[in-house]
């Protein structure tokens, strides 16, 4: 249905073009003026404004009457949106959120600079998400500002459009997600008014970026797909303060130096071609965007021998070969200690875990933890890009939670797997690793399996595949 | 909003009323002096012209004052990455690095020996740098008799001054002895448009016993001897006064500089221009 009615509109549009072309033989004339949409501004002043009687459309999982009329608060005015984020245990969504997507064509919003609008709150709070540009059904022009911090007074908000001339036809015209994770679980009311689109015209100083402003490198192969992440846009407001907005990709125009090795679309997905360079930039209406992924693709990609044990003599952690058992998390992301983060890619469809900038890691299957008294052996597949260090010192441990099935108590019993340096150890290359785990006293409760640097080992990057138990 | 633009409103309207040069509400009679005397339209690239503008080199150390007075932290050279005419613009970049002890470098010149006079209009269409801890300023300091006199008493009347964490307000100052830095007289004006991505002119008219500031087609200030706190003397009536151009980086008036504050940052000068 919805897809339909856009498909009508576009319809419609590409037949007013063509009646506009056609009915000028050279320019267009002056008396021609090209199809455009409503430009209204408003979204709500003391009631909605043109947006139809269906245009509130809650997030999964949110709780969906929160939000309301309220005709007894205002901000120079009897009327405001109330929102009420509920209790974190409410039955009937544990969260606020939402869309306000105008019924029928969208707007013209490229004359406005900015969505503004007042809010106040019951307490202070900082709401997780207000924004515009996401409709449900392309959701193209998504635009975010996190954890705006609101008091108990009416303040103005200025929300910027990331660049206005991308909004010909926006039905997204407002979207909110408010939590209690800063509140304790408990909920709180916050009220919004005289939501609408400006032009402000003192929103200026656009300082687009992508990869966070980073120029960041990557060595990859073939096939794999890479996304473009952290798009903002940062703006100074006529205030003097910045304001960094979260921005779809959509308003970003990606290219890449050299297609032929990587190319790029418009939802900034790069995909890996062939062997060499490339450099990945972008620009946002006009301006160079500040960051940039520099790209080695290495060729082809070896993929680490294909299982040959049967399925029902192996408990998998991490293949696409087998059924992986549930996996709590490949990565901890144990703070403070922990420096390992993950660049997780795929090839062709074939998952790989990388792990960057290693110290150690934790891969949890907790929920329930495994037995593998009769798979009592630990196989993966390891690769070591660019280079084995020389002080490669690497050291796997399996725990065993005990009766308990909790990490931590008085029942665990663990057993350390030394893979020390070696001629087998080779980087570029897949290895097999495989270990007895008989030395482990208990079997039956198994729950995670930790990689870590021993020794002042500085191995930093590498990929594992085919992590299993077996019989 | 709407409460500040009605005081604009009023602010403009009681200008008006006090000035009374006007010949209709409807219109405001910004200026009346057009004979241009001295200007300098920035049309030949390179170093400003010697014939024009002499330089202040330094952190005011050599000039006694260290910190030029207010705490600023940068280094003023004559190099041309802080100073220089480029396509038809005068150019003064604020740099963050390091440079004889300081962090930042910027230019400050001025017509000091060269072109001074007492009343007069003075006017420059000028670009502002942003940010928080830039401090540019388009100002007269008047002639100190060759050091005989010192500041405040020799006159400060600042035409355009502005704090780059607050891009849409511009400062008219007057400093003299009794009202100096902080109990300067100033009146500033806020054009709800910004003055980093647009040039403005801003001016002064300086008469006996009146200095009229101007932005723009906007006449937003008169000060007089009425304005002075009591007991204090007007010091505009009897010296002739030279021009400066400078951005300053930190200091007492706009805080220092915050990570957010991008670096380079330029000021650029369309052209300036003396009438009387």
């Amino acid at each position: 249905m919805k897809s339909l009615e856009k498909i009508k509109n576009q319809t419609i549009l590409t037949l007013l073009l063509a009646l506009v072309f056609l009915g000028c033989e050279r320019d267009i004339s002056d008396d021609a003026v090209l199809a455009s949409f409503a430009s209204t501004a408003e979204i709500f002043t003391d009631s909605p404004v043109g947006m139809g009687s269906d245009f509130y459309f809650p997030y999964r999982g949110s709780k969906a009457t929160a939000w309301s009329v309220d005709d007894s608060e205002g901000y120079e005015s009897s009327s405001s949106m109330r929102f009420d984020v509920p209790n974190a245990t409410d039955p009937e969504g544990t969260y606020a959120g939402a869309i306000f997507r105008v019924e029928g064509a969208g707007r013209d919003l490229t004359n406005y600079d900015a969505l503004t609008f007042w809010i106040k709150a019951s307490q202070g709070v900082v709401i997780g998400e207000l924004g515009f540009g996401e409709d449900f059904i392309n959701n193209e022009y998504i635009t975010t500002l996190s954890n705006v911090s609101v008091g108990t007074n009416w303040q103005k908000v200025i929300i910027p459009i990331p660049d206005a001339s991308k909004l010909i036809q926006e039905r997204g015209l407002f979207r909110y997600s408010a939590g209690t994770q800063a509140t304790n679980g408990l909920g709180y009311t916050f009220w919004i008014d005289e939501l609408k689109f400006e032009k402000l015209g003192t929103i200026a100083q656009p300082r687009p970026s992508i990869l966070n402003g980073n120029d960041v490198s990557v060595n990859t192969f073939i096939g794999v797909n890479i996304d473009i992440t952290d798009l903002n846009q940062t703006f100074n407001l006529g205030n003097g303060r910045d304001v960094t907005i979260a921005a779809a990709p959509k308003y970003f125009t990606f290219s890449s130096s050299n297609p032929s090795v990587a190319s790029v679309n418009d939802l900034g997905v790069v995909e890996i071609l062939s062997a060499g360079t490339a450099v990945v930039s972008a620009t946002l209406g006009g301006e160079d965007v500040k960051g940039s992924l520099n790209i080695n693709s290495i060729g082809s990609f070896s993929l680490p021998p294909t299982p040959t044990r049967n399925a029902s003599d192996v408990i998998s952690i991490f293949s696409d070969y087998y059924t992986n058992t549930t996996v709590d998390f490949y990565n901890g992301y144990w703070q403070p200690y922990q420096t390992t983060e993950s660049a997780d890619f795929s090839v062709n469809g074939d998952n790989f875990l990388n792990y960057t900038n290693f110290n150690f890691v934790g891969i949890q299957f907790s929920n329930p933890t495994i037995d593998i008294t009769s798979l009592p052996n630990l196989h993966f597949n390891m690769y070591i890009p660019n280079g084995v260090p020389s002080n490669f010192d690497f050291l796997v441990t399996v725990v065993d939670f005990g009766p308990d099935g909790v990490n931590g108590g008085t029942d665990d019993t663990r057993h350390q797997l030394f893979v020390r340096k070696t001629p087998s150890i080779v980087a570029d290359s897949w290895m097999t690793i495989e270990f007895s785990l008989n030395g482990l006293t208990n079997k039956s409760n198994v729950g995670i399996l930790i990689f870590e640097n021993i020794n002042f080992s500085s191995l930093t990057n590498f990929y594992l595949d085919n992590i299993y138990f077996y019989k | 909003m709407k409460l500040n633009k009605i005081n604009r409103l009023g602010f403009v309207a009681l200008v008006l009323a006090v000035l009374s040069s006007c010949e209709n509400s409807e219109t405001q009679t910004v200026t009346s002096l057009n004979n241009l005397v001295w200007s300098d339209d920035f049309d030949n690239s390179g170093a400003p012209d010697i014939n024009r503008w002499v330089y202040e080199i330094g952190d005011g150390t050599a000039q006694g004052i260290p910190g030029w007075g207010n705490n600023e932290l940068q280094y003023y050279t004559a190099r041309p990455e802080n100073v220089k005419v480029e396509n038809g613009v005068l150019k003064i970049t604020a740099i963050k690095e390091n440079y004889m002890g300081a962090g930042y470098t910027s230019a400050r010149i001025l017509t000091k020996g060269l072109f001074q006079q007492k009343y007069g209009r003075f006017e420059a269409r000028i670009k502002l740098p942003w940010g928080k801890g830039l401090w540019p300023a388009f100002w007269m300091l008047g002639d100190d008799e060759n050091g005989s006199v010192s500041w405040p008493n020799i006159g400060e009347i600042d035409i355009m001054e502005n704090r780059g964490d607050e891009p849409t307000i511009t400062h008219g100052s007057i400093h003299g002895p009794g009202y100096s830095a902080g109990n300067a007289v100033t009146k500033s004006y806020d054009l709800n448009a910004r003055l980093d991505t647009q040039f403005h002119i801003y001016g002064i008219e300086w008469g006996p016993n009146y200095i009229n500031y101007y932005v723009d087609d906007v006449l937003y200030n008169q000060i007089t001897p009425d304005d002075l706190p009591d007991g204090t003397n007007w010091v505009f009536n009897d010296r002739e006064f030279y021009i400066i151009l400078n951005v300053a980086v930190g200091g007492s008036f706009a805080g220092s500089p915050n990570v957010e504050t991008v670096f380079p940052q330029t000021m650029e000068i369309d052209y300036i221009r003396v009438f009387n």
